[in-house]
């Protein structure tokens, strides 16, 4: 059963005093591209975090309510590293890791027991075009993946998230440090990939929601405000007169 | 460049005051080590060859080379390290990439950072009350060496744990997003990018355990110890011995009718020895850092 499908059920989180969530309820359907936009401080990147636990990690952060992916609670998972691998994350800034640009997208992999040369080359030229970053660097694989430009290592970011072939991709603001030449071929990308696995896209640009997001939820401090079809979010009378204000430029 | 105004001209004066006595501050503090090494090889030239290291020290001690304490200081370097290097490290492993923030680890980080801070001779101290007599070790390389390492302890986890630090946080997260474990993102990530910093640390620490006398005179070493010359395991675990910083002690003010070259001699051979080292771990720090991968 593996539809890439998420439910959020009351999540709520808190880092010592402050709610970051404050009850949050919906749900993420298979292969559509979820927008998730609000201000700074909604709860946005913290969402994306409890859905493959590396909330854990946060020392402070407390969580209630359920995340489920597939139908199962992620707080019953009995491998956390392979809901983890169902999971591909795109981070905001960048993240080559300082290894060559062919062992960041065989990281994954390996880490998962594949040892064939063979299969390993073969998912590392996959995930670099799907990425759409495999011409330009496919004559120096061996060169290192930090020295690559900010776009470049963006795309590189994105090539890792899909190599351990997740059913759901996450990326947050995965734009804010990249040049608009870059964002709109990953927006292709995006695109690409949709017909293959969900994609959850929180993003502080409206407009990038507004052009690929089938549906887009809202968030306000820590409160879904509402989710809807991307048009309906966008048009002159979305459910909520924040919502409107929001994406028109009003506040936020 | 503009014509100088009296501004200009005045300012300039004031600049020229200001770097010559900057200037003259950090000549002291390089001219008295220049002058240290300088007269400390001047005094021990005449003594300074190979047989001055590979002999044993001969007639009270008046006589002869250095190869009894020479031996006896690497020794009790080595095992030293090789108890604290492993426990430091994997101690600071856990504490940078493991522990969580809280009042147990905060405890150990305040203990470890005054540990360093003890003065060698309460090292001594413990060292004679918890290895030579609770133990049963008696006075011996080993408690001696153990004294040691308790006391480099400190430094090589504080060293280890700044080492680890400086391998950004982003690093890891990205690894555990693509549900590798803490120990694969450790192994294949953190260690191959804070290795030279960990080993500069342990090679800093040669120095300090080489130059150290207080807590190994209580442990393990004693005045005079005769062994077997050109032997190179002429100690045993359980055995006393000699050691550098003891002997030059020894012979300084010990013993008397000593050549005024011999003690010159030992300190040369250890004052090279720790520079010798420092300069490997500058050299290593310098490769590795050309290297540096982000």
């Amino acid at each position: 059963m593996s539809d890439g499908k998420i439910d959020f059920v009351d999540l709520r989180v808190r880092y010592g005093r402050r709610e970051a969530l404050k009850g949050v309820t919906f749900d993420v359907r298979r292969h559509e591209i979820l927008g998730i936009i609000g201000p700074a401080q909604s709860g946005k990147t913290t969402l994306l975090r409890t859905i493959n636990r590396t909330i854990d990690d946060v020392p402070g952060a407390v969580v209630s309510g359920a995340v489920r992916v597939d139908g199962e609670d992620v707080r019953l998972a009995p491998d956390l590293y392979g809901l983890r691998r169902k999971i591909g994350m795109v981070a905001p800034l960048p993240v080559g890791l300082p290894l060559s640009i062919f062992d960041n997208v065989a990281f994954a992999p390996r880490m998962a027991g594949i040892r064939n040369r063979h299969d390993l080359e073969g998912r590392v030229e996959q995930c670099l075009r799907q990425a759409a970053l495999w011409e330009e660097v496919k004559d120096r694989l061996d060169s290192l993946g930090t020295k690559l430009s900010g776009g470049q290592q963006q795309r590189l970011t994105i090539a890792r998230a899909l190599s351990h072939d997740p059913e759901v991709l996450c990326l947050d603001e995965f734009s804010i440090a990249i040049d608009p030449v870059t964002t709109m071929r990953i927006e292709d990308v995006l695109r690409d990939l949709r017909s293959r696995m969900t994609i959850i896209l929180v993003t502080n640009l409206v407009q990038q929601a507004r052009r690929l997001a089938d549906r887009t939820a809202f968030l306000l401090n820590g409160n879904l405000v509402e989710v809807d079809r991307t048009d309906v979010i966008f048009s002159e009378q979305p459910a909520s007169r924040k919502t409107y204000e929001y994406v028109n430029g009003i506040f936020g | 460049m503009f014509q100088a105004t009296p501004l200009t001209r005045r300012k300039g004066y004031s600049e020229l005051v200001a770097r010559t006595i900057f200037l003259a501050m950090t000549a002291m503090m390089v001219l008295p080590l220049i002058l240290i090494v300088s007269y400390l090889f001047y005094k021990a030239w005449p003594i300074l060859s190979p047989e001055f290291l590979l002999a044993v020290p001969r007639n009270g001690m008046r006589a002869g080379g250095i190869w009894s304490p020479l031996l006896g200081t690497i020794y009790l370097v080595v095992i030293s390290l090789v108890i604290a290097t492993p426990i430091g490290v994997l101690a600071a492993v856990f504490l940078n990439e493991y522990a969580r923030e809280n009042w147990m680890t905060r405890v150990v980080n305040l203990a470890v950072v005054n540990l360093a801070g003890v003065p060698s001779i309460v090292h001594a101290l413990f060292g004679l009350g918890a290895f030579v007599l609770f133990a049963h070790l008696g006075k011996s390389i080993l408690a001696a060496s153990l004294t040691l390492a308790i006391m480099t302890l400190p430094v090589i986890i504080a060293s280890t744990k700044e080492a680890l630090a400086s391998v950004p946080l982003a690093f890891r997260e990205a690894c555990w997003n693509v549900g590798a474990t803490r120990w694969q993102t450790i192994r294949h990530v953190v260690l191959p990018n804070s290795i030279s910093g960990i080993l500069t640390g342990v090679i800093l620490q040669v120095s300090r355990a080489a130059g150290e006398t207080a807590p190994i005179m209580f442990t393990g070493v004693v005045f005079f110890k005769a062994i077997p010359e050109g032997k190179l395991f002429a100690y045993g675990l359980f055995d006393q011995c000699m050691a550098l910083s003891m002997h030059l002690f020894t012979i300084s003010t010990q013993v008397p009718d000593v050549p005024a070259a011999l003690p010159y001699g030992t300190a040369v051979v250890l004052l090279s020895s720790v520079l010798a080292v420092n300069a490997m771990a500058i050299a290593l720090r310098v490769y590795l850092r050309a290297r540096k991968k982000w």
